[in-house]
């Protein structure tokens, strides 16, 4: 098996962690030639030629997300909640069903789908976190400690409500292995934080960062701690109540859902106290000329009429992954990262940025070509069909932090296999090739 | 660990098929871009410029430094110094020398055509006159690119804008 022979031969790089890891994903390789679901997504199944490489910008849906939202507005489209006759209380039933189902899938129970807010996506969400809860607890002095790592969504809403507020913005920074260290944590965290805010997967690099002693951290001094899930979702279960956060955020067009939904799941006491962040229909109980009244959680943070064909798809999406199950995702994945991380080690052209050992990777592999501008790599690799992203990929404190101005980003999800890392490989040396002839 | 580069060039890359090398039909990485890029002929740092303007990209990192000495209304000499893509270095080093030598109201009326290809409005005759720069014509079909192709010549744009302005006001003294 051609996969095999260079897996064993990288394993001779790896660290103790990365070794066992290593071992399961080398079995696992050969699987990689079969793929069995490329063709429950029909972008994918339609354009086999297409090495899709960008799913940390957004994962590809497969038909029966499709169907779903199509199913929706065709057998229960009407304006849910309010309506009192049958077709609304369908949609009215397919929100709450969705609603239920992410509770549960953020190990949860049915019981706390109340506290499941639906808006448009994480961006968002962190706003509406930021934007609410942080407006009414910051105050000049106090600080709000995040990671150099975050997403743009998860900075600029706490670089404005610490303007607006006159708190601090403080940054965790990594080291040189693209990791957070708890020394770091705790020079950072203290009396002064209100709120942690974190990435629970990197974008860039790749990284988890470890939120339960984050949040642990954060606890002891009696700050709030947020999680950007948006890059963990789609790769690892997640449990809000084992990793013991306050809020926790995500996209659900990055976990094979549709675009336009995103997820905040908050402490009910939190967001009970919280006010509004946009306010209009269906988030009242009762309006006067000069006042309104806010409706309970999780209305109050859902004005307007909801994407409910949206909601209704994410539930059909979840179902997917489940189906699927994470077992396989990691499975596979861990597969494809060593895989992919040890043809480009091969390519010494090619520099890895973020840790050396696959296993701290989760989908997502950054990287640069020598002297060549990641705009050309990425334009290039577009004309031999690979899709992946070039830039800074929205988070340029880290990249200004590393030294870099931008980068190419390969990312992975179960749905890829060993054709597309072959084509990425192929199209790298092609991209070499052009500019040294 | 973060990307620090030292390798050039590598053995067994280079063992492509010929086609590949080149590249599709409406590609922008023409053989003249991809000449351009490496052996950038006015990519130096000017010793008496009479104008120099820096051109940003924020998104990309690219940043180029463009100067011209323009002496009695011609355009004497042209040179950029900085960093970017391919693109944007090799259509930097194309515009400097089609309007190395020239009026700089005809520099002005290329620098236009330029722009007027781009938004894919010019005819095959004016192409002519951009020379190698009209290579860069398939860039209005990568949207996302256009902005590297444009830097150097908005920047040239920017500095013909105040020059001819100058002369404009010293014309009416």
């Amino acid at each position: 098996m051609a996969e095999t022979r260079p897996i064993l031969h990288g394993a001779d790089m790896l660290t103790e962690r990365g070794r066992a890891e290593w071992d399961a994903a080398s079995v696992q390789v050969s699987a990689l030639v079969d793929n069995p679901y490329k063709k429950d997504f029909p972008l994918l199944a339609t354009k086999p030629s297409l090495a899709f490489l960008d799913s940390a910008a957004t994962a590809q849906r497969p038909a029966v997300v499709l169907d779903a939202q199509r199913d929706f507005y065709e057998s229960m489209n009407a304006n849910a909640l309010r309506g009192l006759y049958k077709l609304s209380v369908e949609a009215t039933k397919a929100i709450n069903a969705s609603r239920a189902h992410v509770a549960r899938f953020l190990g949860l129970t049915d019981a706390d789908a109340c506290d499941i807010v639906f808006c448009r996506n994480a961006s968002e969400a962190l706003n509406i976190v930021a934007a609410s809860y942080g407006a009414s607890v910051l105050g000049a002095g106090d600080e709000v400690c995040i990671t150099i790592m975050e997403h743009h969504s998860n900075l600029i809403p706490w670089q404005q409500v610490c303007e607006r507020t006159g708190a601090k913005l403080v940054y965790m920074y990594v080291g040189e292995d693209g990791m957070l260290t708890e020394e770091e944590m705790r020079a950072k965290i203290g009396p002064q934080t209100k709120i942690v805010s974190a990435a629970h997967v990197s974008n860039v690099l790749g990284v988890e960062n470890n939120i339960k002693l984050l949040a642990s951290i954060a606890h002891e001094y009696g700050a709030t701690m947020v999680v950007d899930g948006a890059q963990s979702v789609p790769h690892l279960q997640v449990n809000v109540r084992d990793l013991d956060v306050d809020f926790f955020a995500f996209s659900a067009h990055k976990a094979f859902g549709p675009l336009g939904i995103g997820v905040l799941w908050g402490r009910h006491e939190l967001l009970d106290a919280m006010p509004p962040f946009l306010t209009g229909g269906e988030m009242i109980d009762s309006v006067t000329e000069q006042e309104a009244v806010w409706a309970p959680v999780p209305e109050k943070f859902e004005a307007g009429t909801q994407d409910a064909a949206g909601i209704y798809a994410l539930d059909a999406a979840l179902n997917y992954m489940e189906n699927v199950g994470y077992d396989a995702i990691q499975m596979r994945e861990s597969a494809l990262v060593h895989t992919c991380m040890h043809r480009l080690s091969e390519l010494d052209f090619v520099r890895i940025i973020g840790p050396e050992d696959p296993a701290l990777h989760h989908g997502v592999i950054s990287f640069n070509v020598c002297g060549i501008h990641p705009h050309d790599v990425s334009s290039i690799l577009d004309m031999d069909n690979v899709a992946i992203r070039a830039g800074h990929h929205c988070a340029q404190p880290l990249l200004t932090h590393l030294g870099i101005e931008s980068c190419c980003r390969a990312s992975l999800a179960f749905y890829n296999d060993s054709s597309d890392i072959d084509k990425l490989i192929n199209g790298l040396e092609h991209v070499w090739g052009m500019f040294h002839d | 660990m973060f990307g620090a580069c030292s390798t050039t060039k590598t053995e067994g890359v280079l063992n492509l098929p010929r086609e590949r090398l080149f590249m599709a039909e409406g590609s922008i990485y023409t053989a003249a871009l991809m000449e351009h890029n490496a052996h950038p002929d006015y990519k130096y740092e000017m010793e008496h410029p009479t104008h120099t303007h820096e051109g940003v990209n924020p998104s990309c990192g690219d940043d180029i430094i463009l100067s011209l000495r323009v002496v009695d209304g011609i355009v004497e000499e042209a040179a950029f110094t900085g960093s970017g893509c391919a693109v944007s270095l090799a259509s930097a080093d194309i515009m400097a020398d089609l309007i190395t030598d020239e009026p700089v109201e005809e520099a002005k009326r290329l620098c236009d055509l330029f722009m007027k290809m781009i938004r894919g409005e010019a005819t095959d005759e004016e192409l002519e006159d951009l020379g190698e720069a009209a290579e860069l014509k398939s860039i209005a079909l990568m949207p996302a690119r256009v902005k590297c192709a444009e830097l150097g010549w908005r920047t040239l744009d920017t500095i013909l804008a105040d020059s001819i302005q100058a002369e404009t006001a010293k014309e009416e003294l």
